[in-house]
Protein backbone atom coordinates (compact mmCIF):
# COMPACT_ATOMS: atom_id res chain seq x y z
CA UNK A 1 0.00 0.00 0.00
CA UNK A 2 2.74 2.48 0.84
CA UNK A 3 4.76 3.90 -2.02
CA UNK A 4 8.48 3.16 -1.13
CA UNK A 5 10.47 6.25 -0.24
CA UNK A 6 12.97 5.23 -2.14
CA UNK A 7 13.18 2.25 -5.38
CA UNK A 8 15.92 1.39 -7.12
CA UNK A 9 15.50 -0.66 -10.12
CA UNK A 10 18.51 -2.55 -12.14
CA UNK A 11 20.86 0.00 -10.49
CA UNK A 12 24.34 -0.40 -11.92
CA UNK A 13 27.69 1.05 -11.80
CA UNK A 14 30.57 0.18 -13.52
CA UNK A 15 34.02 2.54 -13.05
CA UNK A 16 36.08 3.82 -15.41
CA UNK A 17 38.55 0.55 -15.66
CA UNK A 18 36.13 -1.93 -15.64
CA UNK A 19 35.05 -2.66 -12.05
CA UNK A 20 30.86 -3.65 -11.78
CA UNK A 21 30.27 -2.03 -8.52
CA UNK A 22 27.21 -2.42 -8.62
CA UNK A 23 25.47 -5.02 -10.55
CA UNK A 24 21.75 -4.39 -11.39
CA UNK A 25 20.96 -3.67 -7.62
CA UNK A 26 16.89 -3.54 -6.74
CA UNK A 27 15.62 -2.56 -3.90
CA UNK A 28 13.01 -0.64 -2.04
CA UNK A 29 12.75 1.21 1.50
CA UNK A 30 9.78 2.20 3.38
CA UNK A 31 8.99 5.14 4.71
CA UNK A 32 9.96 5.80 8.44
CA UNK A 33 12.09 2.20 8.65
CA UNK A 34 15.40 1.87 9.66
CA UNK A 35 16.77 0.00 7.14
CA UNK A 36 20.43 -1.69 7.59
CA UNK A 37 23.18 -2.55 4.65
CA UNK A 38 25.15 -5.08 5.37
CA UNK A 39 28.28 -6.21 3.15
CA UNK A 40 32.25 -7.20 3.28
CA UNK A 41 34.66 -4.33 2.23
CA UNK A 42 34.41 -3.47 -1.29
CA UNK A 43 30.62 -4.88 -1.76
CA UNK A 44 29.67 -1.44 -3.14
CA UNK A 45 27.77 0.10 0.06
CA UNK A 46 29.42 3.57 -0.47
CA UNK A 47 28.91 3.39 -3.96
CA UNK A 48 24.73 2.59 -3.75
CA UNK A 49 24.71 5.40 -1.27
CA UNK A 50 27.05 7.87 -3.69
CA UNK A 51 24.63 6.83 -6.59
CA UNK A 52 21.38 8.33 -5.19
CA UNK A 53 23.33 11.24 -3.27
CA UNK A 54 24.70 12.07 -6.40
CA UNK A 55 28.00 11.61 -6.26
CA UNK A 56 28.23 8.75 -8.33
CA UNK A 57 26.62 8.88 -12.04
CA UNK A 58 25.05 5.39 -12.15
CA UNK A 59 25.69 3.48 -15.58
CA UNK A 60 22.23 2.09 -15.96
CA UNK A 61 19.00 1.40 -13.73
CA UNK A 62 16.33 3.84 -12.45
CA UNK A 63 16.29 5.72 -9.26
CA UNK A 64 13.33 7.08 -7.59
CA UNK A 65 12.71 9.04 -4.40
CA UNK A 66 9.74 10.30 -2.90
CA UNK A 67 7.77 8.71 -5.43
CA UNK A 68 9.00 10.12 -8.68
CA UNK A 69 12.30 9.77 -10.76
CA UNK A 70 15.36 11.35 -8.90
CA UNK A 71 16.52 13.01 -12.21
CA UNK A 72 12.95 14.84 -13.11
CA UNK A 73 13.46 17.23 -10.31
CA UNK A 74 16.66 16.51 -8.39
CA UNK A 75 16.56 19.49 -6.70
CA UNK A 76 13.59 19.10 -4.72
CA UNK A 77 14.69 15.51 -4.35
CA UNK A 78 18.38 16.36 -2.71
CA UNK A 79 16.68 19.04 -0.48
CA UNK A 80 14.87 16.05 1.55
CA UNK A 81 17.94 13.97 1.20
CA UNK A 82 20.92 14.06 4.06
CA UNK A 83 24.20 12.30 3.92
CA UNK A 84 26.91 11.38 6.66
CA UNK A 85 29.69 9.85 4.27
CA UNK A 86 32.42 7.07 5.75
CA UNK A 87 35.38 9.35 5.83
CA UNK A 88 35.87 12.11 7.21
CA UNK A 89 35.50 15.60 4.91
CA UNK A 90 34.67 19.02 6.56
CA UNK A 91 36.97 22.20 6.24
CA UNK A 92 38.99 21.55 9.27
CA UNK A 93 39.89 25.30 10.56
CA UNK A 94 35.86 26.15 10.26
CA UNK A 95 33.90 26.22 13.63
CA UNK A 96 31.67 23.82 14.49
CA UNK A 97 28.44 26.48 14.29
CA UNK A 98 29.85 27.36 11.22
CA UNK A 99 29.86 24.37 9.43
CA UNK A 100 26.60 23.61 10.58
CA UNK A 101 24.85 26.95 9.80
CA UNK A 102 26.35 26.60 6.20
CA UNK A 103 24.98 22.95 5.80
CA UNK A 104 21.61 23.85 6.77
CA UNK A 105 22.19 27.21 4.26
CA UNK A 106 23.69 25.35 1.46
CA UNK A 107 20.45 22.90 1.13
CA UNK A 108 18.39 26.21 1.02
CA UNK A 109 16.94 26.61 4.36
CA UNK A 110 16.36 30.01 6.69
CA UNK A 111 19.01 29.96 9.19
CA UNK A 112 17.36 28.81 12.18
CA UNK A 113 19.95 29.01 15.76
CA UNK A 114 17.35 27.24 17.95
CA UNK A 115 17.11 24.27 15.67
CA UNK A 116 21.43 24.06 15.21
CA UNK A 117 21.12 24.56 19.03
CA UNK A 118 19.33 21.45 19.31
CA UNK A 119 21.43 19.25 16.76
CA UNK A 120 24.35 20.19 18.68
CA UNK A 121 22.81 19.64 21.95
CA UNK A 122 21.77 16.70 20.79
CA UNK A 123 24.67 14.96 19.56
CA UNK A 124 27.02 16.41 22.70
CA UNK A 125 28.51 19.00 20.56
CA UNK A 126 27.37 22.54 22.38
CA UNK A 127 30.32 22.77 24.08
CA UNK A 128 32.02 22.67 21.73
CA UNK A 129 30.33 24.95 19.10
CA UNK A 130 33.23 27.39 18.76
CA UNK A 131 35.81 25.07 18.80
CA UNK A 132 37.40 24.74 15.10
CA UNK A 133 37.48 20.69 14.08
CA UNK A 134 40.50 20.22 13.91
CA UNK A 135 40.65 20.94 17.29
CA UNK A 136 37.92 18.14 18.24
CA UNK A 137 38.34 14.17 18.89
CA UNK A 138 38.10 12.23 16.07
CA UNK A 139 34.65 11.06 17.71
CA UNK A 140 33.48 14.43 17.42
CA UNK A 141 34.30 14.96 14.34
CA UNK A 142 32.47 11.78 13.48
CA UNK A 143 29.14 13.53 15.19
CA UNK A 144 29.96 17.20 13.57
CA UNK A 145 29.32 15.12 10.35
CA UNK A 146 26.07 14.10 11.33
CA UNK A 147 25.08 17.42 12.63
CA UNK A 148 25.84 18.80 9.32
CA UNK A 149 23.41 16.39 7.97
CA UNK A 150 20.84 17.03 10.01
CA UNK A 151 20.97 20.41 9.45
CA UNK A 152 18.38 20.49 6.93
CA UNK A 153 15.93 18.10 8.27
CA UNK A 154 16.09 15.40 5.63
CA UNK A 155 13.40 12.85 5.47
CA UNK A 156 15.96 10.32 4.00
CA UNK A 157 19.19 9.83 5.84
CA UNK A 158 22.16 7.60 4.50
CA UNK A 159 24.57 7.23 7.22
CA UNK A 160 27.62 5.27 5.70
CA UNK A 161 28.91 3.60 8.65
CA UNK A 162 28.27 6.46 11.37
CA UNK A 163 29.51 4.49 14.42
CA UNK A 164 32.89 3.73 13.47
CA UNK A 165 35.55 5.03 15.75
CA UNK A 166 33.27 5.83 18.10
CA UNK A 167 33.44 4.52 21.11
CA UNK A 168 31.21 2.31 22.91
CA UNK A 169 29.32 4.70 25.22
CA UNK A 170 28.83 6.92 22.25
CA UNK A 171 27.88 4.16 19.83
CA UNK A 172 25.18 3.24 22.44
CA UNK A 173 23.99 7.32 22.45
CA UNK A 174 24.29 7.57 18.59
CA UNK A 175 21.83 4.45 18.61
CA UNK A 176 19.64 6.46 20.19
CA UNK A 177 20.01 9.67 18.45
CA UNK A 178 19.32 7.63 15.15
CA UNK A 179 16.34 6.57 17.19
CA UNK A 180 14.84 9.69 17.86
CA UNK A 181 15.31 10.79 14.37
CA UNK A 182 13.39 7.64 13.47
CA UNK A 183 10.59 8.71 15.79
CA UNK A 184 10.43 12.28 14.03
CA UNK A 185 9.76 9.82 11.29
CA UNK A 186 13.14 10.11 9.58
CA UNK A 187 13.68 7.26 7.39
CA UNK A 188 17.19 6.21 7.33
CA UNK A 189 19.49 3.80 5.73
CA UNK A 190 22.53 3.01 7.15
CA UNK A 191 25.89 0.73 6.54
CA UNK A 192 27.82 -0.82 9.17
CA UNK A 193 30.27 -3.44 9.65
CA UNK A 194 29.10 -4.14 13.52
CA UNK A 195 26.44 -6.62 12.82
CA UNK A 196 25.13 -5.72 16.66
CA UNK A 197 24.36 -2.57 15.43
CA UNK A 198 22.26 -3.82 12.57
CA UNK A 199 20.75 -5.82 15.03
CA UNK A 200 19.84 -3.63 17.43
CA UNK A 201 19.31 -0.76 15.24
CA UNK A 202 17.36 -1.92 12.02
CA UNK A 203 13.72 -3.09 11.02
CA UNK A 204 15.44 -4.68 7.94
CA UNK A 205 18.34 -5.87 6.62
CA UNK A 206 19.81 -6.41 3.14
CA UNK A 207 22.86 -7.84 2.59
CA UNK A 208 25.06 -6.78 -0.68
CA UNK A 209 28.47 -8.33 -2.09
CA UNK A 210 29.88 -8.08 -4.77
CA UNK A 211 27.41 -5.24 -6.42
CA UNK A 212 24.63 -7.42 -5.71
CA UNK A 213 22.10 -7.78 -3.67
CA UNK A 214 22.07 -11.65 -1.87
CA UNK A 215 18.76 -10.88 0.44
CA UNK A 216 16.82 -8.44 1.82
CA UNK A 217 14.46 -9.56 4.73
CA UNK A 218 13.13 -8.08 7.93
CA UNK A 219 15.63 -8.80 11.02
CA UNK A 220 13.62 -10.97 12.48
CA UNK A 221 12.10 -13.13 10.05
CA UNK A 222 15.51 -13.12 8.88
CA UNK A 223 16.95 -14.43 12.08
CA UNK A 224 14.06 -16.95 12.12
CA UNK A 225 14.30 -18.23 8.55
CA UNK A 226 18.21 -18.42 8.86
CA UNK A 227 19.03 -18.73 12.41
CA UNK A 228 20.74 -21.79 14.25
CA UNK A 229 21.09 -23.50 17.48
CA UNK A 230 24.47 -24.75 17.83
CA UNK A 231 25.69 -26.99 21.12
CA UNK A 232 28.86 -28.72 22.05
CA UNK A 233 28.25 -31.36 24.64
CA UNK A 234 31.94 -32.75 25.75
CA UNK A 235 31.41 -36.36 26.68
CA UNK A 236 33.35 -37.70 30.10
CA UNK A 237 33.98 -41.10 27.52
CA UNK A 238 34.37 -40.90 24.05
CA UNK A 239 31.81 -42.91 21.88
CA UNK A 240 32.40 -44.85 19.48
CA UNK A 241 29.18 -44.51 17.30
CA UNK A 242 25.84 -42.41 18.11
CA UNK A 243 23.47 -44.29 19.78
CA UNK A 244 20.16 -44.91 17.81
CA UNK A 245 18.40 -42.98 20.31
CA UNK A 246 19.80 -39.90 19.31
CA UNK A 247 19.20 -40.15 15.83
CA UNK A 248 16.48 -38.57 15.50
CA UNK A 249 17.90 -34.98 16.40
CA UNK A 250 21.04 -33.39 13.91
CA UNK A 251 23.22 -34.37 15.99
CA UNK A 252 27.24 -35.75 15.42
CA UNK A 253 29.81 -37.17 17.17
CA UNK A 254 33.16 -35.16 16.40
CA UNK A 255 36.39 -34.84 18.13
CA UNK A 256 37.25 -38.41 17.26
CA UNK A 257 33.87 -39.70 19.74
CA UNK A 258 34.79 -37.32 22.42
CA UNK A 259 32.32 -34.63 21.91
CA UNK A 260 28.78 -34.53 20.46
CA UNK A 261 27.69 -31.60 18.18
CA UNK A 262 24.09 -30.45 17.88
CA UNK A 263 23.34 -28.08 15.06
CA UNK A 264 19.38 -27.39 14.17
CA UNK A 265 16.57 -25.24 15.42
CA UNK A 266 15.53 -22.01 13.55
CA UNK A 267 16.04 -19.30 15.47
CA UNK A 268 12.56 -19.18 17.39
CA UNK A 269 14.00 -21.38 20.47
CA UNK A 270 13.18 -24.50 18.44
CA UNK A 271 16.95 -25.30 19.31
CA UNK A 272 17.03 -24.72 22.59
CA UNK A 273 14.22 -26.94 23.04
CA UNK A 274 15.94 -29.80 21.67
CA UNK A 275 19.19 -29.42 23.46
CA UNK A 276 17.50 -30.13 26.36
CA UNK A 277 15.87 -32.88 25.35
CA UNK A 278 19.42 -34.53 23.88
CA UNK A 279 20.83 -34.04 26.93
CA UNK A 280 17.75 -35.76 28.56
CA UNK A 281 18.42 -38.24 26.14
CA UNK A 282 22.17 -38.79 27.29
CA UNK A 283 21.37 -38.97 31.36
CA UNK A 284 18.65 -41.70 30.19
CA UNK A 285 21.03 -43.85 28.43
CA UNK A 286 23.91 -43.20 31.52
CA UNK A 287 26.32 -41.22 28.80
CA UNK A 288 28.24 -38.95 31.39
CA UNK A 289 29.23 -35.39 29.81
CA UNK A 290 31.78 -32.60 31.65
CA UNK A 291 30.46 -29.55 29.63
CA UNK A 292 27.63 -27.71 27.36
CA UNK A 293 28.19 -24.96 25.35
CA UNK A 294 25.28 -23.25 23.77
CA UNK A 295 25.69 -20.86 20.96
CA UNK A 296 22.69 -18.90 19.47
CA UNK A 297 23.48 -17.79 15.68
CA UNK A 298 23.88 -14.19 15.26
CA UNK A 299 23.48 -12.35 12.13
CA UNK A 300 27.04 -12.30 11.48
CA UNK A 301 27.32 -16.14 11.67
CA UNK A 302 24.34 -15.76 8.65
CA UNK A 303 26.06 -13.17 6.88
CA UNK A 304 29.76 -14.89 7.02
CA UNK A 305 27.83 -18.02 5.48
CA UNK A 306 25.96 -16.30 3.18
CA UNK A 307 28.72 -15.24 1.93
CA UNK A 308 30.73 -17.76 2.34
CA UNK A 309 28.47 -20.13 0.25
CA UNK A 310 28.82 -17.67 -2.67
CA UNK A 311 32.22 -17.46 -2.47
CA UNK A 312 32.34 -21.30 -3.11
CA UNK A 313 29.51 -20.89 -5.55
CA UNK B 1 12.33 24.67 -6.45
CA UNK B 2 14.55 26.04 -9.15
CA UNK B 3 17.48 28.07 -8.06
CA UNK B 4 18.11 27.89 -4.60
CA UNK B 5 19.13 31.44 -3.87
CA UNK B 6 19.57 30.24 -0.08
CA UNK B 7 22.18 27.42 -1.19
CA UNK B 8 24.38 29.66 -3.24
CA UNK B 9 24.45 32.67 -1.02
CA UNK B 10 25.78 30.43 1.80
CA UNK B 11 28.31 29.53 -0.45
CA UNK B 12 29.52 32.76 -1.33
CA UNK B 13 29.42 34.14 1.94
CA UNK B 14 31.69 31.68 3.18
CA UNK B 15 34.15 31.82 0.74
CA UNK B 16 34.64 35.57 1.47
CA UNK B 17 35.01 34.63 5.24
CA UNK B 18 37.71 32.08 4.19
CA UNK B 19 39.59 34.98 2.48
CA UNK B 20 39.20 37.13 5.47
CA UNK B 21 40.56 33.92 7.53
CA UNK B 22 43.87 34.27 4.93
CA UNK B 23 43.21 38.19 4.88
CA UNK B 24 47.06 38.76 4.74
CA UNK B 25 47.84 36.40 1.64
CA UNK B 26 44.92 37.35 -0.16
CA UNK B 27 45.12 41.18 0.22
CA UNK B 28 48.40 42.51 1.52
CA UNK B 29 50.75 40.45 -0.18
CA UNK B 30 49.77 41.30 -4.05
CA UNK B 31 49.35 44.87 -2.66
CA UNK B 32 53.31 44.57 -1.48
CA UNK B 33 54.26 42.80 -5.00
CA UNK B 34 52.65 46.18 -7.02
CA UNK B 35 54.17 48.76 -4.81
CA UNK B 36 57.68 46.87 -5.98
CA UNK B 37 56.79 47.32 -9.55
CA UNK B 38 55.34 50.77 -9.22
CA UNK B 39 58.85 51.95 -7.41
CA UNK B 40 61.39 50.12 -9.70
CA UNK B 41 59.22 50.55 -13.14
CA UNK B 42 57.21 53.78 -12.28
CA UNK B 43 59.96 55.80 -10.06
CA UNK B 44 63.38 54.42 -11.31
CA UNK B 45 62.66 53.45 -14.45
CA UNK B 46 60.02 55.79 -15.59
CA UNK B 47 61.64 58.39 -14.38
CA UNK B 48 63.99 58.28 -17.26
CA UNK B 49 61.64 57.29 -19.72
CA UNK B 50 59.58 59.18 -22.20
CA UNK B 51 55.77 59.61 -22.27
CA UNK B 52 53.54 57.68 -23.94
CA UNK B 53 50.79 58.81 -25.92
CA UNK B 54 50.71 62.49 -23.40
CA UNK B 55 50.89 60.11 -20.15
CA UNK B 56 53.93 59.66 -18.24
CA UNK B 57 55.20 56.36 -18.04
CA UNK B 58 54.64 55.41 -14.28
CA UNK B 59 50.55 56.14 -15.41
CA UNK B 60 51.03 54.01 -18.27
CA UNK B 61 51.62 50.75 -16.31
CA UNK B 62 48.87 51.49 -13.95
CA UNK B 63 46.41 49.47 -15.98
CA UNK B 64 48.86 47.07 -16.98
CA UNK B 65 49.98 46.01 -13.34
CA UNK B 66 46.45 46.05 -12.59
CA UNK B 67 45.92 43.51 -14.95
CA UNK B 68 48.84 41.58 -14.01
CA UNK B 69 47.83 41.19 -10.41
CA UNK B 70 43.94 41.11 -10.90
CA UNK B 71 44.41 38.17 -13.75
CA UNK B 72 46.88 36.02 -11.12
CA UNK B 73 44.83 36.59 -8.35
CA UNK B 74 41.46 35.91 -9.18
CA UNK B 75 42.73 32.52 -11.44
CA UNK B 76 44.59 31.36 -8.59
CA UNK B 77 41.66 32.48 -5.73
CA UNK B 78 39.18 30.37 -7.87
CA UNK B 79 41.17 27.55 -8.67
CA UNK B 80 41.66 26.79 -5.04
CA UNK B 81 38.15 28.10 -3.65
CA UNK B 82 37.09 24.66 -5.86
CA UNK B 83 40.59 22.12 -5.83
CA UNK B 84 40.84 22.22 -2.15
CA UNK B 85 36.98 21.04 -1.52
CA UNK B 86 37.48 18.20 -3.99
CA UNK B 87 41.19 17.51 -2.71
CA UNK B 88 39.52 17.35 0.85
CA UNK B 89 36.99 15.11 0.14
CA UNK B 90 34.45 17.97 1.35
CA UNK B 91 33.32 18.29 -2.13
CA UNK B 92 30.25 15.70 -1.45
CA UNK B 93 28.34 17.74 0.77
CA UNK B 94 28.30 20.21 -2.51
CA UNK B 95 27.42 17.07 -4.88
CA UNK B 96 24.74 16.33 -2.76
CA UNK B 97 23.09 18.94 -1.81
CA UNK B 98 20.35 20.91 -3.79
CA UNK B 99 22.95 23.42 -5.89
CA UNK B 100 23.70 23.06 -9.78
CA UNK B 101 25.78 25.08 -12.18
CA UNK B 102 24.08 28.60 -11.18
CA UNK B 103 24.62 28.18 -7.53
CA UNK B 104 27.55 26.99 -7.64
CA UNK B 105 29.45 29.66 -9.96
CA UNK B 106 27.16 32.17 -8.24
CA UNK B 107 29.24 31.12 -4.61
CA UNK B 108 32.65 30.21 -6.19
CA UNK B 109 33.31 32.71 -8.95
CA UNK B 110 31.17 35.78 -7.26
CA UNK B 111 33.12 35.30 -3.96
CA UNK B 112 36.29 35.43 -6.38
CA UNK B 113 35.14 37.88 -8.59
CA UNK B 114 34.37 40.24 -5.36
CA UNK B 115 37.81 39.61 -3.80
CA UNK B 116 39.13 41.01 -6.98
CA UNK B 117 37.22 43.70 -6.96
CA UNK B 118 38.66 44.57 -3.44
CA UNK B 119 41.77 44.11 -4.51
CA UNK B 120 41.65 46.39 -7.55
CA UNK B 121 40.65 49.27 -5.42
CA UNK B 122 43.46 48.48 -3.11
CA UNK B 123 45.78 48.50 -5.68
CA UNK B 124 44.52 51.79 -7.85
CA UNK B 125 44.83 53.30 -4.40
CA UNK B 126 47.98 52.46 -3.47
CA UNK B 127 49.18 53.53 -7.01
CA UNK B 128 48.10 57.31 -6.04
CA UNK B 129 50.95 57.05 -3.62
CA UNK B 130 53.69 56.72 -6.00
CA UNK B 131 52.00 58.32 -9.20
CA UNK B 132 49.44 61.17 -10.28
CA UNK B 133 46.66 59.79 -12.90
CA UNK B 134 43.28 59.97 -13.75
CA UNK B 135 40.77 57.61 -15.14
CA UNK B 136 39.07 58.91 -18.27
CA UNK B 137 36.26 56.64 -18.34
CA UNK B 138 35.42 55.30 -14.95
CA UNK B 139 32.11 53.80 -15.18
CA UNK B 140 33.89 51.56 -18.20
CA UNK B 141 36.51 50.76 -15.98
CA UNK B 142 34.45 49.32 -13.40
CA UNK B 143 32.47 47.55 -15.91
CA UNK B 144 35.39 46.14 -17.49
CA UNK B 145 37.41 45.33 -14.46
CA UNK B 146 34.10 43.92 -13.27
CA UNK B 147 33.82 41.68 -16.63
CA UNK B 148 37.75 40.76 -16.66
CA UNK B 149 37.51 39.34 -13.27
CA UNK B 150 34.17 37.19 -13.81
CA UNK B 151 35.99 35.70 -16.90
CA UNK B 152 39.40 35.00 -14.88
CA UNK B 153 37.41 33.63 -11.74
CA UNK B 154 35.33 31.68 -14.39
CA UNK B 155 38.85 30.10 -15.83
CA UNK B 156 39.77 29.82 -12.79
CA UNK B 157 37.52 27.67 -11.47
CA UNK B 158 38.07 25.26 -14.78
CA UNK B 159 41.42 24.90 -13.83
CA UNK B 160 40.41 23.90 -10.31
CA UNK B 161 38.31 21.49 -11.61
CA UNK B 162 40.64 20.28 -14.36
CA UNK B 163 43.59 19.93 -11.97
CA UNK B 164 44.50 16.82 -10.40
CA UNK B 165 47.33 17.73 -8.23
CA UNK B 166 48.75 21.04 -6.34
CA UNK B 167 51.61 21.13 -9.12
CA UNK B 168 49.23 21.36 -11.90
CA UNK B 169 46.90 24.39 -9.94
CA UNK B 170 50.07 26.26 -9.81
CA UNK B 171 51.49 25.47 -13.85
CA UNK B 172 49.17 27.22 -15.84
CA UNK B 173 49.41 30.39 -14.11
CA UNK B 174 53.09 30.05 -14.15
CA UNK B 175 53.81 28.62 -17.58
CA UNK B 176 51.05 30.63 -19.17
CA UNK B 177 49.51 33.52 -17.61
CA UNK B 178 52.29 35.54 -16.25
CA UNK B 179 54.30 35.45 -19.25
CA UNK B 180 51.12 36.49 -21.36
CA UNK B 181 50.34 39.02 -19.27
CA UNK B 182 54.03 40.44 -19.39
CA UNK B 183 54.49 40.10 -22.81
CA UNK B 184 50.81 41.34 -23.36
CA UNK B 185 51.58 45.15 -23.03
CA UNK B 186 51.87 45.77 -19.12
CA UNK B 187 55.49 47.49 -19.42
CA UNK B 188 55.29 48.98 -23.13
CA UNK B 189 53.53 49.86 -25.86
CA UNK B 190 52.51 46.94 -28.73
CA UNK B 191 53.85 49.79 -31.13
CA UNK B 192 57.12 49.91 -29.73
CA UNK B 193 57.88 46.50 -30.94
CA UNK B 194 59.67 46.04 -33.79
CA UNK B 195 58.30 44.07 -37.12
CA UNK B 196 57.05 41.32 -37.13
CA UNK B 197 56.64 41.22 -32.99
CA UNK B 198 53.95 43.90 -33.20
CA UNK B 199 51.92 41.40 -35.51
CA UNK B 200 52.30 38.60 -33.50
CA UNK B 201 51.68 40.20 -30.04
CA UNK B 202 48.21 40.29 -31.63
CA UNK B 203 47.49 36.72 -31.19
CA UNK B 204 48.13 37.27 -27.31
CA UNK B 205 44.81 37.61 -25.90
CA UNK B 206 46.12 39.38 -22.90
CA UNK B 207 47.49 42.07 -25.15
CA UNK B 208 43.82 42.94 -25.93
CA UNK B 209 42.67 42.96 -22.39
CA UNK B 210 45.57 45.31 -20.84
CA UNK B 211 44.37 47.72 -23.98
CA UNK B 212 40.81 47.77 -23.00
CA UNK B 213 41.54 48.55 -19.59
CA UNK B 214 44.16 51.54 -20.65
CA UNK B 215 41.57 52.67 -22.86
CA UNK B 216 39.14 53.33 -19.77
CA UNK B 217 41.96 55.19 -17.83
CA UNK B 218 43.62 56.94 -21.04
CA UNK B 219 41.28 57.03 -23.58
CA UNK B 220 43.59 55.48 -26.05
CA UNK B 221 45.06 52.22 -26.33
CA UNK B 222 46.74 49.90 -28.90
CA UNK B 223 43.77 48.53 -30.05
CA UNK B 224 39.59 49.64 -30.34
CA UNK B 225 38.40 49.08 -26.94
CA UNK B 226 34.87 47.77 -28.62
CA UNK B 227 37.43 44.68 -29.85
CA UNK B 228 39.22 44.31 -26.47
CA UNK B 229 35.33 44.61 -24.96
CA UNK B 230 34.17 41.90 -28.03
CA UNK B 231 37.29 39.87 -26.95
CA UNK B 232 36.27 39.79 -23.38
CA UNK B 233 32.64 38.47 -23.51
CA UNK B 234 33.86 35.95 -25.76
CA UNK B 235 36.19 34.79 -23.42
CA UNK B 236 33.64 35.23 -20.89
CA UNK B 237 31.36 33.11 -23.01
CA UNK B 238 33.80 30.15 -23.61
CA UNK B 239 34.36 29.86 -19.61
CA UNK B 240 30.56 29.51 -19.47
CA UNK B 241 30.06 27.06 -22.23
CA UNK B 242 32.53 24.86 -20.85
CA UNK B 243 32.09 25.13 -17.32
CA UNK B 244 27.89 24.43 -18.12
CA UNK B 245 29.25 21.21 -20.05
CA UNK B 246 31.15 20.07 -16.91
CA UNK B 247 28.61 20.15 -14.92
CA UNK B 248 26.40 18.30 -17.43
CA UNK B 249 28.93 15.14 -17.31
CA UNK B 250 29.60 15.79 -13.84
CA UNK B 251 33.61 15.50 -15.65
CA UNK B 252 36.11 15.36 -12.47
CA UNK B 253 33.11 16.09 -10.28
CA UNK B 254 31.53 12.49 -9.74
CA UNK B 255 32.57 9.39 -10.22
N1 LIG C 1 36.25 5.96 -7.57
C1 LIG C 1 36.39 4.67 -7.82
N2 LIG C 1 37.01 4.25 -8.93
C2 LIG C 1 37.15 2.94 -9.20
N3 LIG C 1 36.70 1.97 -8.39
C3 LIG C 1 36.08 2.32 -7.26
C4 LIG C 1 35.88 3.69 -6.92
N4 LIG C 1 35.22 3.74 -5.74
C5 LIG C 1 35.02 2.47 -5.37
N5 LIG C 1 35.52 1.60 -6.27
C6 LIG C 1 35.47 0.14 -6.21
O1 LIG C 1 34.10 -0.25 -6.17
C7 LIG C 1 33.93 -1.34 -5.28
C8 LIG C 1 32.88 -0.98 -4.25
O2 LIG C 1 33.39 0.05 -3.43
P1 LIG C 1 32.54 0.68 -2.26
O3 LIG C 1 33.31 1.81 -1.70
O4 LIG C 1 31.17 0.96 -2.77
O5 LIG C 1 32.48 -0.51 -1.19
P2 LIG C 1 31.90 -0.53 0.29
O6 LIG C 1 30.89 -1.62 0.32
O7 LIG C 1 31.47 0.80 0.71
O8 LIG C 1 33.18 -0.98 1.12
P3 LIG C 1 33.64 -0.59 2.59
O9 LIG C 1 32.89 -1.45 3.52
O10 LIG C 1 35.09 -0.91 2.59
O11 LIG C 1 33.38 0.86 2.79
C9 LIG C 1 35.30 -1.63 -4.69
O12 LIG C 1 35.85 -2.72 -5.39
C10 LIG C 1 36.09 -0.38 -4.95
O13 LIG C 1 37.45 -0.68 -5.15
MG1 LIG D 1 32.06 2.11 2.10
Amino acid sequence: MNEPILKLSGLTKIYPGGLKALDGVDLEIRKGEIFALLGPNGAGKTTLIGAVCGLVRPSAGKIGVFGTDLKSDWRSARARIGLVPQEMATDMFETVWHAVSYSRGLFGLAPNKVRIEEILRSLSLWEKRHAQIRELSGGMKRRVLIAKAMAHEPELLFLDEPTAGVDVELRKDMWRQIDAMRARGTTIILTTHYIDEAEEMADRVGIIDKGRILMVDDKASMMTRLGRTEAHIALAQPLAALPAELQRLPVELEDGGHSLRYRGGDGTGKGKGEVAELTKALSALGIDYVGIDVRESSLEDIFVSLVEKRKAA
Amino acid sequence: MHFNARGAWSIFTRELMRAFRTAFQSILAPVMTTSLYFIVFGSAIGNRMPDLGGVSYGAFIIPGLLMLTLLGETTSNASFGIYMPRFTGTIYELLSAPVGVGETLVGFVGAAAVKSLILASIILATAMLFVDYTIAHPIWAVIYIVLVAASFALFGFILGIWADSFEKLGIIPMLFLTPLTFLGGTFYSIDMLPNPWDTIALFNPIVYLVSGLRWTFYGSADVSFAVSLAMTLAFLAADTAIIAYIFKTGWRLRE
